[in-house]
């Protein structure tokens, strides 16, 4: 007789298999990993495939999260709830803390989003880590779309794109200097869409905002912002109420919703399926400053 | 609920599969434009995306939507008209997911090839129709043939400059087989595509009624993933792998007499990354005592009963369970990530082999390679480098440069292209005997894409130096059954 294979797996199970992988081969090297998140869906599925990798122990490395101040509360209450559902110790580095002793300034726009380098920065080097797990996507930029699944940063946490080391098969080289550190991204090669119906198939819990709901939000540059402390009405803008989700979940001064009766995930995937703009593009401000803000961003530390 | 089958209903539609592949090209041959139609051919555009290329396109003073400039990535790459490194895009379609590694021709081709098909399961080449094969094509073709992507499609671009005519394509086609038939290429079809115009890219020409292959979207739907095409291979009984010289085996060295009848399974090979201990931080109380060996197949298909072989201890065992948090399962095929736990108290540790034993390779402390020098500085004799293998790193000593791949020589195979040379500059590839400090079981890459292939590190900075490919023996020896490959 003939042996049958197993059935072919799907995109699916190659996306999860290969980020179990890539977080057991970085781990397995590493003398200090953490894993950010921010309760974010993309850090929650990292999240998720790291405690698929560690099964059955629990993730054996802490989380780190940098707060702008900025941060949604829902999004930060459901942060704390899966901390402690997953028995992890999370540390907060907090952009506050820094603007209040001068080490930080406020930014004339009112964003805080490029202001988390430094803070990020010190808790790497403060705390020793040599590997960090980030959400990243390389289909989300196209200065991502160009860095490794394993990517070396230098004291500063500069990222070189002419320096980038050659990543061959699936051998990850996580080999770095004193004071080096290397950004590890395990859903390097998932869409949004992906990450959605991984999110679905698996059941896993998101922060409430990503759901559509009605919210009053006010226009500027074209997108949906939520009134909040860092994002007050200006003259000319008023508040309105309207049903939106969130497709990014970032800081509050520069992510935007859009308007969206997707409540369900099957409808969501049904919406990301179907949009006819970039994730980023439709909610992030800090995206359009210029073409290479990505860019310029991830070149002094950014994730 | 049942579902109520006659023989006639269509089965449920499968899950898509995932293809990676990469294209290469040399300069001005219109890759970017290539990966730009296939991009906007799918659908894979999104509109803001678009405009912007819109945008950028008329700011440079186009009267046509430049649809390179969509994967043109970096500014410092805009800035000098250039692209500097491997960028990955995601497209579908309904049948297929694609993962595409696009590699700029120019600075570090060599370099960029590689990264970019070592993973992949084909490889695009782009083509002048207006020049044909250059040096360029055949130093890909070779990259194809030394890291043995399954398939290769030969984009023969800018045939609307040639009035879409059937002559020339045809003479390009012909070389182009005749180059990659010597080289052992199993699979490469050649398509006459204008990427500017979308012609055969993922739409059929009506202006090249006497082509009827596939377009390279077709091309490129069709073609088996490396997983489907590891299971269509698993019933010929691949021999013994093993690439040390018998003098050098460390572990146990059977197996060579592998079972080579139709229905013989398939060995598989499972690289060890971690061992799970979690005692204390078990997630509940029955796994304290857990202990399990966390890896990704890289081979075959492993079951629950399997016999099995530690490499390089040498210690045998057979698998007890094979464990995901999902829950157990009783076999695990290419690919997937889980733990399995051993029946007996062997030694197992992050780095090992694990293998089926009816042809298990024997780990070695020498190998013969085909290396790919990556780094600006030369490999010379006697350098010492960190060979990555899997999980495992080792020290190892550069013991003879026997040659370098010349690419020049038109219409040779790998090793008849080998000329002689004594150190490898940025770019080579060349035939090399490392010595190991300890021995590792690698193994002949032309029959074990995951287990016969590694980089080199630079043991000082931990810079990636090399990927290297082991060969059963070295160039001229008796046996040519790896040359053919």
């Amino acid at each position: 007789m003939t042996h049958h294979s197993p059935a072919r797996a799907s995109t699916l199970d190659v996306l999860e298999s290969e980020g179990i992988h890539i977080i057991r081969e970085a781990a397995g090297g590493a003398r200090r990993p953490v894993l950010l998140f921010s309760g974010g869906k993309d850090s929650v599925v990292v999240l998720h495939l790291a405690a698929k990798a560690f099964w059955p122990g629990r993730v054996p490395f802490n989380l780190l999260h940098v707060d702008t101040g900025y941060n949604f509360d829902e999004v930060l209450d459901f942060r704390d709830r899966t901390v402690a559902r997953l028995g992890l110790r999370l540390t907060v580095a907090r952009v506050q803390d820094y603007i209040d002793d001068g080490r930080l300034r406020e930014r004339p726009d009112g964003t805080r989003n490029p202001l988390q380098t430094i803070p990020l920065l010190d808790a790497i080097a403060g705390h020793g880590y040599d590997v960090v797990f980030g959400g990243a996507r390389r289909d989300e930029e196209k200065a991502r779309a160009k860095e490794r699944v394993v990517s070396l940063r230098d004291e500063f946490g500069q990222w070189d794109p002419r320096q980038q080391r050659p990543e061959l098969w699936n051998l990850y080289n996580a080999r770095h200097l004193p004071g080096q550190h290397v950004r590890v991204f395990p859903l390097s090669n998932w869409t949004e869409l992906d990450v959605w119906r991984y999110i679905a198939r698996e059941r896993i819990e998101l922060p409430s905002l990503y759901f559509a709901h009605e919210r009053e939000v006010l226009r500027r540059d074209g997108m949906w912002l939520a009134p909040h402390h860092s994002v007050r009405a200006r003259a000319g803008e008023a508040a309105v109420a309207r049903r939106v989700r969130y497709r990014t979940v970032g800081d509050a001064s520069c992510t935007g919703a859009v308007e969206s009766d997707a409540a369900t995930l099957e409808q969501i995937i049904a919406e990301v399926a179907s949009t006819r703009l970039t994730e980023r593009g439709a909610t992030r401000a800090d995206d359009r400053l210029s073409e290479a803000a990505m860019e310029d961003r991830k070149k002094v530390g950014y994730f | 609920m049942t579902t109520t089958t006659t023989t006639s209903t269509e089965p449920d539609a499968p899950a898509p599969s995932l293809l990676r592949f990469a294209t290469a090209g040399s300069v001005d041959d219109g890759k970017s434009t290539l990966v730009g139609r296939l991009l906007h051919d799918t659908k894979s555009i999104l509109a803001d995306a678009y405009e912007s290329v819109e945008r950028a396109s008329r700011s440079r003073g186009a009267e046509t939507v430049d649809l390179a400039l969509l994967t043109d990535g970096l500014r410092a790459e805009r800035e000098q008209g250039i692209t500097i490194d491997v960028a990955y895009r995601y497209f579908s379609t309904p049948r297929r997911t694609f993962i595409l590694a696009d590699c700029p021709g120019h600075v570090q081709y060599t370099r960029n090839a590689i990264t970019g098909a070592s993973t992949a399961d084909a490889l695009v080449v782009l083509v002048d129709a207006r020049y044909g094969v250059v040096e360029q094509t055949r130093r890909h073709l070779a990259v194809a043939a030394l890291l043995r992507v399954p398939h290769v499609i030969v984009a023969v671009n800018k045939i609307d400059l040639l009035d879409f005519a059937a002559g020339p394509f045809e003479t390009i086609a012909r070389r182009v087989r005749s180059h990659a038939e010597a080289l052992g290429l199993p699979d490469v079809v050649a398509v006459p595509v204008s990427a500017l115009h979308g012609d055969n890219v993922a739409v059929r020409s009506e202006r090249t009624p006497w082509y009827e292959g596939p377009t390279v979207l077709e091309a490129l739907e069709t073609a088996p993933s490396v997983d489907e095409a590891a299971v269509a291979g698993a019933g010929g009984g691949a021999g013994a792998g093993g690439v040390g010289s018998a003098g050098d085996v460390a572990g146990a060295g059977e197996g060579l007499e592998a079972s080579a009848g139709a229905d013989a399974r398939a060995g598989w090979r499972f690289p060890v990354q971690l061992v799970l201990r979690p005692q204390d931080a078990a997630i509940a109380p029955e796994f304290r005592e857990y202990r399990g060996y966390a890896g990704q197949v890289a081979e075959g298909t492993v079951r629950v009963g399997d016999a099995v072989v530690v490499q390089p201890s040498g210690s045998r065992t057979t698998i007890a369970a094979i464990d995901t948090a999902d829950g157990p399962l009783r076999e695990a095929g290419a690919g997937r990530s889980v733990a399995v736990r051993l029946a007996d108290d062997v030694d197992v540790a992050r780095g090992d082999l694990l293998s089926s034993v009816d042809d298990a390779a024997p780990a070695a402390r020498r190998f013969h390679a085909h290396v790919a020098w990556l780094a600006e500085r030369p490999l010379r004799v006697r350098d010492r480098v960190l060979v990555q293998h899997g999980s495992a790193v080792v020290q190892a000593m550069v013991a003879s440069i026997d040659g370098v791949l010349d690419i020049a020589l038109p219409g040779g195979t790998l090793d008849s292209s080998i000329r002689a040379g004594h150190e490898l500059l940025l770019n080579d590839i060349g035939v090399v005997e490392l010595q190991l400090a300890q021995p590792l079981a690698v193994e002949d890459y032309g029959r074990h894409r995951r287990t016969g292939a590694f980089v080199l590190v630079d043991p000082q900075d931990g810079a990636t130096l090399a990927a290297g490919t082991a060969r059963a023996q070295a160039p001229g020896s008796a046996s040519d059954a790896y040359v053919r490959i």
